[in-house]
């Protein structure tokens, strides 16, 4: 019988360590988690072959937990990229951002790209053929510039193609790798990508963080209802997971015609769009991003967007998010501010 | 399971966004206005799309002796004998609104349970539309479609190289897991200006037919970006003169492209059930 779950490249990427108990066969419908304190005592574990293990196995908070914490120690800050619908541009946006932070030589950035099945950043950042280097003290991320180091399955896989066919567990334990055993260094800001939707990788990310302290999340959206309800829904996971939501930012808002110049709405935003979200769900509305053809292009061929186009619409769109952002994490409106220099 | 279904299609793609949901409303339609009783399973289920497209989000799925009753879209059949059922998780919520935060082993059975215990009434077409990926869900959906025989695959991407790297992704998967491709779709293939008449490729254009030829796989046509569309979905709630869904598609610059596209589908559907050559 051919097995769904065919391990891609297990010497390159390691077993999940931790807490989790080996399994012997899937886990059954309801249940409670082998790590759980319920493992093997719930009413769905009867009859279930791994009744024994997860009974057995020892229990108590996950001894990594530690470990990230001091690895996440040396961290400022460190941001979420959510979104609930697919495609809206988290990975766009997480590499602007990066970039943007990144145009300070002093400021120090990471980019985790936690979407175990769709990797975007590495190509979107032009790093799509490296591959990652470990050493005593872990995994060394992959440096874009000297102050920009990105970390990303893509860079695991031993053809570039290869589908990463893994249920929850085991993308839950890579995740739990990339703060666990990465070697960030001092940063100043951590930007974590996320795939799209409330699941396995979200709850993980969280549960990895809780004790590290995460300043908060952007929710990106696209303007149609259509991506709305989706990312309505991805609030509302932040509420129940008690994440706090810095802002919404709207993207592919509006689309000017390079031609005529004139101005037409591709994704109508026939409810209000994100600004109303924003206002209905009482947080801030961090700005919008107007769709550019170049931003795509860029993405494809790994450059930053910033530095081909620094006129552009777009940029000034994201730059005046940036700011937002900034103010709602409580920092100065730009690292290269002379208030700053100062202080130092 | 599924012994009342003809045909099972899967509309996969490994991007999110790229319009999953919105071809397979559209394949939906046009199968319907073809004549062909179809339904629709939704089994993203942390961010279902399908009753909002088809405006059916305020009906709820009834609890039948045997399984649950599929939600019927528009009134009346079309004239021709075509009709629309859906189901998905976004019935079964309290609050549009809500979250469905689950793990793996929960969607796993979720999925189950979608593909055994619907009660579909003699179906031409199942649709099965997806989320973004190559994981749980993807896989319990493979590992369940074991036992029927499955048509295959329509594999939906948009243009440009960020999308295409992960819908190879998905191709890949599918190889894996033995799944038939029967086409590649490019969504979001050019937007013609509405003032100007120019065309812009504002996602690039042309990586879906390259991506179709490099890994031998039929490319069943690309489909321009139209907002009228998302407008007609978005407003039936408003529009008050009768004109079903099924109809008012027919208008849609896109209805003649689907055509083409169902054509193709048909022609590689309907042949020899279970052929594996191409």
């Amino acid at each position: 019988m051919i097995t769904l779950e065919v391990p891609v490249a297990s010497e390159d990427v390691p077993q999940p360590s931790g807490a989790a108990p080996k399994l012997v066969a899937p886990e059954p419908e309801h249940c409670p988690g082998p790590e759980s304190q319920q493992a093997g005592k719930m009413d769905a574990c009867a009859g279930c072959p791994n009744q024994q293990i997860c009974a057995t196995a020892p229990k108590g908070p996950d001894p990594d937990i530690p470990l990230i914490q001091a690895r996440m120690a040396t961290i400022a800050h460190k941001i979420l990229i959510l979104s609930g619908k697919g495609g809206v541009g988290k990975s766009t946006f997480t590499s602007m951002l990066a970039y943007a932070f990144a145009q300070s030589p002093t400021t120090q950035v990471g980019v985790c790209d936690i979407d175990i099945c769709g990797p975007s950043i590495p190509r979107m950042m032009g790093a799509e053929n490296e591959s990652i280097h470990s050493s005593s003290s872990g995994w060394s991320p992959v440096y874009i510039a000297d102050n920009l180091g990105v970390m990303s399955i893509q860079f695991m896989l031993p053809n570039q193609d290869d589908a990463i066919i893994w249920r929850g567990p085991k993308k839950n334990g890579l995740i739990k790798q990339f703060l666990k055993d990465v070697e960030w260094g001092d940063l100043d800001f951590l930007l974590i990508d996320t795939p799209p939707g409330t699941s396995d990788e979200h709850l993980s990310i969280n549960s990895y963080l809780k004790g590290s302290g995460v300043d908060g999340a952007v929710v990106v959206t696209t303007p149609q209802e259509v991506s709305l309800l989706d990312v309505r829904k991805e609030i509302d996971f932040c509420r129940k997971a008690g994440i706090k939501v810095l802002g919404i930012v709207e993207n592919m808002s509006g689309f000017v015609c390079p031609n005529c110049e004139g101005e037409s709405q591709i994704f109508h935003a026939t409810t209000g769009g994100g600004r109303a979200l924003a206002a209905e769900m009482g947080i801030p509305f961090l700005g919008a991003v107007p769709l550019d053809p170049r931003i795509g292009i860029a993405c494809d061929y790994g450059e930053g967007f910033f530095d081909a186009y620094p006129e552009s619409p777009a940029c000034e769109g994201l730059m005046n998010i940036i700011k937002g952002l900034r103010g709602q994490m409580g920092l100065p409106p730009s690292e290269d501010g002379v208030e700053e220099m100062d202080e130092s | 399971m599924l012994e009342n279904v003809k045909h099972v299609v899967l509309v996969l793609s490994g991007k999110g966004g790229v319009g999953k949901s919105s071809v397979t409303v559209q394949l939906a339609l046009t199968l319907a206005r073809a004549g062909k009783r179809v339904g629709v399973l939704d089994i993203d289920l942390t961010g279902p799309n399908i009753p909002r497209m088809f405006n059916v989000e305020e009906k709820k799925v009834h609890q039948a002796p045997g399984g649950w009753i599929p939600v019927k879209v528009g009134d009346t059949n079309s004239t021709n004998g075509g009709s629309i059922e859906c189901m998905s998780l976004g019935f079964l919520l309290r609050d549009r609104g809500d979250s469905v935060v689950w793990r793996g082993p929960k969607k796993t059975a979720m999925v189950k349970q979608f593909l055994t215990d619907v009660l579909w009434k003699d179906i031409d077409y199942l649709l099965v539309d997806t989320p973004p990926g190559t994981s749980d869900e993807h896989i319990s959906l493979a590992e369940q479609l074991r036992s029927v025989s499955t048509d295959g695959a329509v594999i939906v991407t948009t243009p440009q190289a960020i999308s295409t790297a992960d819908v190879r992704k998905e191709l890949n998967f599918c190889k894996k897991v033995g799944l038939d491709i029967l086409g590649v779709v490019e969504n979001m293939s050019g937007f013609v200006c509405p003032h100007c008449s120019t065309c812009t490729n504002v996602f690039s254009s042309g990586g879906g037919a390259v991506m179709a030829e490099q890994f031998g796989v039929d490319f069943f046509g690309a489909v321009p970006i139209d907002p009228a569309l998302n407008l007609m979905l978005e407003r039936q709630k408003e529009t008050t003169d009768g004109v079903e869904l099924l109809e008012r598609y027919g208008e849609s610059k896109l209805c003649p492209v689907f055509v083409g596209i169902v054509e193709k589908l048909l022609a590689k559907t309907e042949k020899v059930v279970g052929n594996g050559s191409g």
